[in-house]
């Protein structure tokens, strides 16, 4: 872009009234100034973001250390803070959220890529982009109301009599728990996976699948055994993405976890996780100690978060760069 | 045809249709959640509902025209310090950086979006709520415009970019200076894209509840000012659903159903409409 | 031997024509037309349609067994369009229709089977298009669909050393296909095509993305697969139409000007337009 020949830099603005005030003469750099303040505030939020959770859960973390994670109790009176059943509820959930989610959209994505006429495909993503766009507190509402009595009454009686002799499938059947949390992170999550994972398949060359089919593959093979594997790396990425989502999920989980701090191997179990407790204790945590325990959950959630959106984005750069020719397969 | 062949096929056939099963099931999802918050909640939609304080606990007949107001001005609190920050911001990214702290401004609004929004509502009530020693709309507009503003950066980044070079070099070409070739030439024809950005980023932060669960916290009365607590139709959904009373499980409906109508009209209306076609003739 | 065109003194045995006419007649409906041996496939009064656009206009093509078939003609002409319904590949856009008969070993593929016809009938792109898989993956993929009885090491090493392959890649069959330079990859998309043994291996100008040392390794090859393959190639270097094949056919705007054996076409041209594309004065 061109730019006057006076042009200052940010690096180069001396620091005198004098000085500064005859730079910014010119409407250019007041600008550039500006819109740099702008973006600059950005950076300093993030900065203060973390420098705030990493301040204030420092009693918290100098009092317990590592045994933070490894405590099972929870007992606010006594000053006992342990984050095991938070740390478990969250990724018993975000596991059994997976395990419905990634073949309900990885299966739908297929079908929207290579099955659907172009106009089917797109209003149908539409339908999926909306269903992204849907409030957490509305999936709990429904969660609550909803999917909570029919788990109770009809689902986990089913899974009891059938599957019973699992460890996951024991226990009273209350309707709430990880099970049913699982289930609603699962329904908000399957639009990521869909719409990631469509935009991938989309994007593998046409001549691979004539390849396939020239050989005498039915769809599915073509399907199956040359496109998929060809975009299993942003699919990965989309799975990422969609876990990343499912661990920071608050509303619908604590609407429907039963909230308390237990581990148990059952799925049937009320139980917690880290967003859920937040929620719960956070306005009401009396005392600095309790205060720093949960602000210190929220940096954990926080480090989890960003390191799978950190590996989401790598994979997808990665088949981005594959696709352009820039490295090999 | 052989054996092989006739397992092939019917192969072909039943994975082809379980894909659209699943499509089917995502879909239907939608439409199942519509319905229903339509069949519960458009009972107790009346006049009331959009005028009336909450009636004290246990009495039926309130309404929830505090939390309607909370949540308006609450977003507005958000498009006041979050579009203006994020719009300046992708006109820096977009037009004016460098290498460097462009690259940390896009990894750091990438990062920002990616923070669970409780999280967010940690940071603001560090940052308003502890100074202050209460809860405030002001804290809520925070943790919300915090929200906001990495969306709208990427957003408007994207579509500055998207503006061709041919459009840049007339105006230089006609005496243009950079910020006024920005202003009067790449900003309005990239207008439509950035507006979509914004309406779709603020409908977002309309129906979070996480982050104002301890900034804005809740108010049973109206809340004046902007140094309150205040209620707000995310939050008193919540409150509600997960409460003992069964008139205030009805308004919770209730609620939902308009919180889910207004994202629900603006993503589509967005979408649709704003989102075909560019403000400038393509090539 | 004549010196302009090196291979038409040289007539390959017939060799299993006939055991491969059972191949096809056990897989389609119609029986197999007795006197038909060494007519591979029959293109019959073929109209071809993309959407309203009428893109084959009556042709009718005689596709000799164990020969080589060219079709030749300007850009636009219809040739890859005709080549591609030879194995219904046209099916895999939407919009298209055919009409007319296409008949391989007497039986109309309509009838077929489209998996089975597409074994029987390969085909090798314009582009090199292997998998991203490794060299050995992608020579045994065609395989592991079909379900091959016995040592898939030993089908591979055989298609491999078919396409004149082998040496070059035996000790490397675990490394990825792209490692491979351009001209490899081509010979690898032949050898996976080869692998599945089909009757008919048509060929979409298969060197015109390659140098011409490569092109002349991939005729020789397609002069050593004639005893045991038809090969129909769509070119658009009428000199290696002129090296490579046995008959030849002339084609414009969809229409089949002129079809004849190689020799004649180029010598003694019957069509005055045929001529005229020959000779240079168009195309």
């Amino acid at each position: 872009m061109a730019t006057t020949p006076n042009a200052a830099t940010p690096a180069d603005l001396a620091w005198s009234p004098r000085a500064l005030l005859r730079r910014l003469r010119g409407a250019d750099e007041i600008a550039h100034l500006i819109t740099f303040i702008a973006a600059a505030t950005l950076l300093l939020i993030t900065v203060l973001l973390v420098y705030q959770l990493w301040v204030l859960s420092a009693e918290a973390r100098t009092k317990f250390g590592w045994h933070f994670f490894v405590t099972r109790t929870w007992d606010p009176v006594a000053g006992q803070f342990g984050a095991l059943p938070f740390i478990y509820g969250t990724l018993v959930t975000s596991a059994v959220a997976l395990v419905l989610a990634v073949p309900l959209g990885v299966g739908g994505a297929i079908f929207l890529a290579e099955l659907a006429p172009p106009g089917l495909s797109s209003s149908l993503t539409f339908v999926s982009d909306l269903l992204a766009a849907v409030p957490s507190v509305i999936y709990g509402l429904l969660g609550v109301f909803l999917l909570v009595p029919v788990m109770r009454t009809t689902i986990q009686p089913f899974l009891k009599r059938t599957l019973g002799f699992l460890p996951l499938f024991q226990g009273p059947a209350y309707g709430i728990g990880f099970l049913t949390a699982g289930i609603v992170l699962a329904i908000m999550i399957v639009p990521f996976v869909l719409s990631v994972s469509r935009e991938v398949l989309l994007a593998v060359p046409r001549d691979q699948r004539e390849a396939a089919l020239a050989l005498g593959a039915t769809k599915w093979e073509s399907t199956w055994k040359v496109v998929v594997p060809a975009a299993r790396i942003g699919i990965f990425g989309s799975v990422f993405l969609a876990l990343a989502r499912a661990l920071g999920e608050t509303m619908a989980v604590t609407m429907v976890i039963g909230n308390n701090p237990r581990i148990s191997p059952s799925l049937f179990s009320p139980g917690y996780s880290i967003a859920a407790v937040l929620a719960n204790e956070f306005s009401e945590a009396t005392g600095n100690l309790y205060l720093s325990a949960l602000i210190e959950l929220g940096l954990v959630l926080f480090l989890l978060t960003f390191v799978l959106n950190g590996l989401a984005r790598l994979l997808i750069v990665i088949t981005t760069a594959r696709g352009s020719g820039v490295l090999p397969t | 045809m052989s054996a092989r062949l006739i397992w092939r096929k019917t192969l072909n056939a039943t994975m082809l249709s379980l894909t659209g099963v699943c499509v089917l099931i995502t879909v239907s999802v939608l439409f199942f959640i519509l319905g229903y918050l339509v069949y519960n909640g458009g009972k107790d939609l009346s006049w009331n509902f959009f005028t009336r304080l909450p009636a004290p606990v246990g009495e039926s007949g309130g309404g929830m025209a505090n939390a309607i107001v909370g949540s308006l001005k609450l977003l507005l609190l958000a498009a006041l310090f979050g579009v203006p920050i994020g719009l300046l911001g992708g006109v820096y990214l977009a037009e004016f950086g460098g290498r460097t702290i462009p690259f940390l401004v896009r990894y750091t609004a990438d990062l920002l979006n990616g923070v669970p929004s409780i999280v967010i509502g940690i940071f603001a009530y560090a940052l308003v709520v502890m100074p202050m020693h209460h809860f405030s709309t002001l804290a809520g507009g925070v943790a919300l415009a915090i929200m906001v503003i990495p969306t709208v950066l990427r957003n408007t980044e994207s579509f500055l970019r998207a503006v061709p070079s041919a459009l840049r070099e007339g105006s230089f070409a006609l005496g243009a200076n950079k910020w006024k070739m920005i202003a009067t030439v790449v900003l309005p024809a990239a207008s439509r894209g950035i507006l979509t950005g914004v309406l779709l980023a603020l409908a977002r932060v309309a129906g979070e509840t996480a982050p104002l669960l301890f900034t804005a916290f809740g108010n049973r009365y109206w809340s004046p000012g902007w140094l309150q607590p205040t209620s707000s139709l995310p939050v008193i959904i919540y409150t509600y659903a997960t409460g003992p009373y069964e008139d205030w499980h009805r308004q919770a409906w209730a609620a939902g159903l308009v919180l889910l109508a207004l994202v629900l009209v603006t993503n589509i209306l967005v979408r649709t409409f704003l989102s075909r076609g560019t403000s400038y003739e393509r090539s | 031997m004549n010196a302009a065109f090196p291979l038409m003194g040289d007539s390959g045995p017939a060799t299993s024509a006939a055991s491969s006419k059972s191949r096809v007649a056990a897989e389609g409906t119609a029986a197999a037309a007795p006197g038909a041996s060494t007519l591979r496939m029959k293109v019959t009064k073929v109209n071809f349609y993309y959407g309203k656009n009428h893109a084959l206009h009556n042709v009718s093509l005689d596709v000799a067994t164990n020969r080589v078939t060219a079709l030749i003609g300007p850009s636009g002409c219809g040739k890859s369009t005709l080549l591609r319904t030879l194995n219904r590949m046209y099916e895999t856009l939407r919009h298209t229709r055919l009409e007319g008969e296409i008949a391989l070993d007497g039986v109309d593929i309509l009838t077929l089977d489209v998996t089975k016809l597409r074994r029987l009938v390969g085909m090798v792109f314009q582009k090199p298009n292997p998998f991203p898989k490794s060299i050995y993956e992608n020579v045994a993929y065609g395989l592991r669909i079909n379900g091959h009885k016995g040592r898939l090491d030993d089908a591979v090493e055989k298609s491999l050393r078919r396409a004149a392959l082998w040496d070059e890649v035996k000790d490397k069959l675990q490394k990825s296909a792209y490692a491979l330079s351009g001209g490899q990859q081509q010979r690898l998309c032949i050898a996976r095509a080869l692998a599945v043994d089909p009757e008919v291996l048509l060929l979409d100008e298969p060197c015109s993305a390659l140098d011409p040392v490569n092109t002349a390794k991939i005729e020789e090859l397609l002069f050593e697969l004639k005893p045991s393959c038809t090969l129909v190639i769509v070119t658009h270097n009428m000199q290696q139409a002129a090296r490579v094949s046995d008959s030849t056919a002339f084609m414009l705007n969809g229409d089949l000007i002129e079809f004849s054996p190689t020799r004649q076409m180029f010598t003694t041209p019957s069509d005055p337009r045929t001529e005229a594309y020959i000779t240079g004065r168009f195309g």
